[in-house]
């Protein structure tokens, strides 16, 4: 019993350190040339810019301020997890690390958690822009809008990474991935978008924390079950 | 002469069930006391939405399986079973869209059910395209049971969403909120889709298998092509 103990210990440490390579691997590429965390924040400034401009008047701004942040970080997020992939398939680099070898839920984790980041920063970047875009002033805590960016970029991130380890290795991938995304995230979105837009507005019923829960469950869900399934398809498809 | 094949007698006897729990859906059940003959619609639409997620439930056992065994029938029992729940959900959607508006007066609310429902119809539909843009077989296969198992998340969210967020459509039913009458009529009705969807799957499980088997079979001598 202590032996196999012993050894999902070793495999989790092992794992956890194959995942920070990976994710620090990922961060140090966009550190170096962060074309791509600049292109999907400007993307993400015109989606919002576009929203204001449809919109007919400012208290209809003021209503749809946390919607219109969470349809600005998804559409983004497309992109984002597009060119993740893009830069894995070029010479075979995905195919390299998995034959290194790094266990492919390390490479999900990894790969995962650093566009989760960058949904994160992006979120934190876009947020004060757009309030300040649709006059609105936050009634509820920072902290709570902080974690509703937070988990609602990590809740995208999941099947994103997963669903885009799938749509790069086939073709018209920047159509399919929206197509298999979008229907798959509408309950994230729908908690991601309804609580930041409690946070922003008046809760007179207090029910932000039950879309903060909500979103956590998403993630409990999608992360493990994401993770599992990126080894079979990175792995080419072949048993 | 051409084999028997089971899921014929399967399919006759579906058809012939589902006439006989039409003619009393239509006929010999009661009106409802105050949506009057309307309440009709529900007789196919309710079947309709438990055999949809009946064939989803398969797909993802499916699809389970496929990545467990690796055996290529139960890929072709996920795209046989999608693309029959696809067709089961379609027809959900349209049936409450027709119920909804005279008893609503709207066609379609975003309410907890109905979007979910949509969403769920939308992400398997956008399985059936991944199919259909993947050419390596094995590739296919891997990556349609790892997007069904992750689309099958929106199922028991479409389930208990009447129960997790206030709604305008109503709870699940059972027997004992039903009238006796009603609760006969609905099962026959059931049991008549249920048959109707084995039919289904089981015909497009073959053609699924020819296609495939096609598809890995080696190239004609040139002898037999020129």
């Amino acid at each position: 019993m202590d032996g196999l103990f012993t050894l999902i210990v070793s495999y989790l440490r092992q794992l956890a350190r194959q995942s920070v390579h990976v994710y620090r691997k990922d961060m140090l590429v966009e550190w170096r040339s962060p074309s791509r965390f600049l292109g999907v924040l400007f993307f993400a400034f015109a989606l919002i810019f576009m929203v204001a401009f449809a919109s007919n008047t400012t208290d209809v701004m003021r209503r749809q301020a946390g919607g219109s942040i969470w349809i600005g970080l998804l559409l983004a997020s497309t992109r984002s997890l597009d060119q993740s992939f893009a830069a894995e398939m070029e010479h075979g680099a995905l195919e390299g690390q998995v034959l290194w070898p790094v266990a492919p839920p390390a490479i999900f984790f990894g790969k995962a958690f650093a566009n989760a980041s960058i949904l994160f920063v992006v979120g934190l970047v876009l947020t004060p822009f757009a309030l300040a875009l649709f006059d609105v002033t936050p009634r509820g805590s920072l902290l709570e809008l902080g974690a509703f960016l937070f988990f609602g970029s990590t809740a995208l991130a999941a099947p994103g990474t997963l669903l885009t380890a799938i749509t790069s290795q086939a073709r018209g991938s920047s159509v399919l991935l929206p197509l298999l995304m979008f229907p798959l995230v509408v309950p994230i979105l729908m908690a991601a978008a309804k609580g930041t837009s409690l946070v922003l507005l008046p809760d007179v019923m207090d029910q932000s924390t039950a879309w903060l829960v909500a979103l956590i469950v998403f993630n409990v869900i999608h992360w493990p079950l994401s993770a599992l399934l990126f080894g079979p398809v990175v792995e080419g498809g072949t048993h | 002469m051409k084999s028997f094949k089971w899921e014929n007698a399967v399919g006759v006897f579906a058809l012939l069930l589902f006439a006989v729990a039409q003619y009393m859906a239509l006929f010999t059940a009661p009106a409802e006391r105050h949506m009057s003959e309307v309440v009709r619609i529900l007789f196919v639409h309710v079947p309709a939405a438990w055999i949809a997620l009946v064939t989803f439930t398969l797909a993802f056992i499916g699809a389970t399986g496929f990545l467990i065994t690796g055996r290529r029938g139960l890929d072709w029992f996920v795209e046989a079973s999608t693309e029959v729940g696809v067709v089961m959900t379609t027809l959900l959607i349209t049936l409450g869209s027709l119920f909804a508006k005279p008893t609503w007066n709207v066609w379609w609310v975003w309410e907890p059910r109905l979007t979910s429902t949509a969403t769920m119809l939308l992400s398997f539909v956008g399985i059936l395209v991944l199919r259909s843009t993947v050419r390596d077989a094995d590739r296919r296969a891997v990556f349609s049971a790892a997007a069904t198992i992750l689309s099958f998340v929106n199922v028991p969210i479409v389930y208990f969403s009447v129960r997790w967020w206030v709604t305008v459509h109503q709870i699940q039913s059972s027997p004992a909120t039903v009238d006796p009458d009603m609760v006969f009529v609905l099962r026959a009705n059931a049991f008549a889709f249920l048959f109707i969807a084995i039919w289904m799957i089981a015909k497009r499980w073959r053609i699924a298998k020819m296609r495939g088997l096609a598809e890995t079979a080696p190239p004609l001598p040139p002898e037999v092509t020129a």
